[in-house]
């Protein structure tokens, strides 16, 4: 047993579960969306994005690049609702929940490729 | 590039794992912890301001409570989180430069920007691998043609000196070890422009190493190896290396050539010499009893040559069992009176000190000086920096094996033709070598000559090609002629003439050139610029080979065609 591996794809199966949790729900209801979860699923997706630094296999160079796309779409969700929240005059509204769910969605997307990815590497490499 | 990238982001792994696990920590408190606004009602920080404080906090304390005066429950999570994100940073900042101060990532991006250099090198080059007396030669010399070179050494003080060096040309230097592939492909094996690889290490193994790497990556890549031992250079001429040069051998059957054929010795003697060195005056070495300190390689060397022309040698050597010196071997250094009396000094004609060590080298013929003043001494200088001492000694001949390695190696890279002279000149008897001397040494006189090929091609001899073109006859004796003043002769001597893979020494003058021709010459440098300039202007040459002065502009063409019309008409 590789702990390395075993670390890895605790966090991104992590990243994929607390995303699909945000995003489940009705798209536009604020109360069917939690923060902490968003907040969660970012910090994870940013510890599996720095847990395939340095990976110079192919598969880990694409690894690296899911997580990163479903770091980028949090990171937008994020701001988004930062922005809807204190700086725009209406305050959160159904369209801007609307907004970080959709850019959360595609956080999920990204996510599901990276753990279809590591279940193809997992069933390659047999060790 | 890419290695550096993968390296430093692995060695940053853990420093930001840390830095991201202490932020998300104390957002996520400030976030739960109850605190009042300013009304006093109770009151949470959301994520907003919560991430907004802790980034400043960490790097300013005491910036002050926002957006509402804190409780102590909220101060008390400060207080955690101020520690906690500063020791991350001061971890993350550490490690951060743990990596820029580290060996292995400095020579990897050394090497990645030597790499780098030597792919964007657009014009012909060689790689030089060991940058020692000998390397430093090659590559000062090739630099002050012009012609580029890369460098691998394995020692970094060596890469430094060639930092800090003055050439025309930028010469980028490797501290690596040249027997790796590696290295070599960084220093440019597969590029196109490379046109050699130059293997002047002193260790033998590792020359050898070099060149099979050299030829089996590129075999049509010319390889100049320096080798010391007979198997090795076997061994390296038998997968083609193009040229192996041993110093001490070379030496040896130079100094032989003394002996029997003085005038051959000075031919070989020119014309390997660099450029910018006189005549050498020489004096013959005389025939008798010769003491030889040290046997080793050069002892050795010497030695075979010495009693292959039937002359008595006896051999000085401090460990004579596991050297395999001659039976009747002196046992010593020949530092000392006594053993070079033992040696019979008295009726020597000549010592040689041939130790690996020119302090004891210089005291063997200060010794034996004092002993016999009229000895003729020959002197192995190691190092370079000696050469001081060793002029001030006067001693009849100093053989410095980097000398006669850069030299040799050099002038094969910058004359190619001269290989061939020299080849088709040692099948020549010393008459011959007499004549050539002579004819040199009445054009050259006592000044610096140089040596030079050229090309009878558009590139080097527009001129030439152009009156081929139009149907005259160029003989060699045109290429002779000083163009300032076409009744007298450039001062230089034809060497050779090669034509369609086939050498003539000494052409004559008469001799019609064809397109394509090589001819070395030996003479002037002057000649040399006159001979340029006359190859490449049409009006000068024109004036040499038919006598006329032919008008340059088109009117005047014009001109003197219609004049000469008219002339013909009128006649």
């Amino acid at each position: 047993m590789n702990l390395e591996k075993v670390v890895f794809a605790f966090f991104v199966l992590l990243a994929l579960t607390l995303n699909f949790g945000f995003v489940m729900g009705e798209m536009d209801n604020v109360h069917h969306h939690n923060v902490y979860e968003l907040y969660s699923a970012l910090f994870v997706s940013l510890i599996a994005t720095v847990l395939k630094f340095g990976d110079r296999t192919h598969i880990g160079a694409v690894l690296l690049a899911t997580s990163l796309v479903a770091d980028l779409q949090l990171i937008a969700a994020a701001t988004v609702w930062g922005y809807a929240e204190h700086v725009s005059d209406l305050g959160m509204t159904p369209e801007r929940m609307a907004d970080v769910v959709a850019l959360s969605g595609g956080a999920l997307v990204a996510n599901i490729a990276s753990v279809v990815i590591l279940i193809i590497e997992t069933v390659l490499v047999r060790r | 590039m890419p290695d550096i990238v993968f390296l430093v982001l692995r060695r940053l792994r853990r420093p930001l794992l840390v830095l991201i696990s202490a932020y998300a920590i104390s957002t996520l408190g400030f976030t739960l912890i109850p605190g009042v606004d300013d009304q006093g009602r109770p009151w949470r920080m959301d994520f907003f301001h919560a991430f907004y404080f802790v980034s400043f906090m960490g790097s300013t304390i005491g910036f002050g409570e926002l957006p509402y005066t804190f409780t102590d429950a909220q101060r008390f999570w400060t207080l955690f989180s101020i520690y906690l994100t500063v020791i991350s940073w001061l971890y993350a900042i550490g490690a951060i430069i743990t990596i820029i101060q580290d060996q292995r990532l400095r020579r990897v991006i050394a090497m990645s920007g030597f790499a780098r250099t030597t792919r964007n090198l657009r014009e012909p080059f060689h790689i030089v691998c060991g940058y020692g007396d000998t390397g430093q030669l090659i590559v000062s010399e090739l630099a002050e043609h012009g012609s580029r070179c890369t460098v691998i050494d394995i020692d970094e003080d060596r890469i430094h000196r060639l930092a800090i060096e003055d050439f025309p040309v930028h010469a980028p230097g490797l501290h690596a070890d040249a027997q790796d592939t590696e290295s070599l492909l960084a220093a440019g094996l597969r590029h196109p422009y490379c046109r050699g690889v130059i293997a002047v290490t002193n260790s033998d193994a590792a020359n050898l190493k070099i060149a099979i790497t050299a030829k089996l990556l590129r075999p049509s890549l010319k390889v100049y190896c320096r080798s010391e031992r007979r198997e090795t250079a076997a061994n390296m001429a038998s997968f083609g290396t193009d040229s192996i040069t041993n110093a001490y051998e070379t030496f040896a059957e130079r100094f032989s050539l003394l002996f029997h054929s003085p005038s051959m010795f000075l031919v070989h003697e020119w014309i390997t010499s660099p450029h910018n060195e006189p005549l050498s005056e020489f004096i013959t070495p005389p025939k008798g009893k010769w003491v030889i300190c040290g046997y080793g390689r050069f002892g050795r060397a010497l030695h075979a040559r010495l009693e292959a022309l039937g002359l008595p040698v006896q051999v000085i050597e401090r460990n004579p069992e596991a050297t395999g010196a001659p039976p009747g071997t002196v046992k010593g250094t020949g530092t000392e009176a006594a053993t070079l009396l033992e040696a019979d000094i008295h009726h020597a004609v000549g010592i040689v000190a041939g130790t690996d060590d020119d302090a004891n080298n210089l005291s063997i013929l200060m010794t034996a000086r004092d002993l016999r003043h009229d000895l003729f001494t020959v002197a192995r200088q190691n190092e370079t920096r000696n050469t001081a001492l060793f002029r001030a000694a006067r001693i009849d001949r100093v053989m410095q094996p980097s000398r006669i390695l850069a030299e040799n190696i050099l002038a094969e890279i910058l004359i190619p033709l001269l290989g061939e002279f020299l080849q088709l000149a040692s099948r020549r008897d010393e008459v011959w070598a007499n004549l050539l001397v002579s004819r040199v040494s009445g054009v050259v006189e006592d000044r610096a000559h140089d040596t030079w090929v050229l090309r009878l091609d558009e590139q080097q001899a527009p001129a030439v090609i152009d009156q081929m073109k139009e149907g005259c006859e160029i003989r060699l004796a045109h290429l002779l002629t000083d163009p300032h003043d076409p009744a007298r002769r450039l001062r230089c001597v034809p060497l050779l003439l090669h034509r369609d893979g086939v050498g003539r020494l000494l052409p004559e003058d008469d001799t019609r050139l064809m397109r394509n021709d090589q001819l070395l010459f030996c003479g002037l440098p002057e000649a040399e610029d006159d001979m340029r300039l006359l190859v490449a202007n049409y009006n000068m040459l024109n004036y040499i080979v038919t006598g006329e002065d032919r008008p340059a502009g088109y009117i005047w063409q014009w001109l003197s065609r219609r004049r000469a019309r008219a002339g013909s008409a009128a006649g």
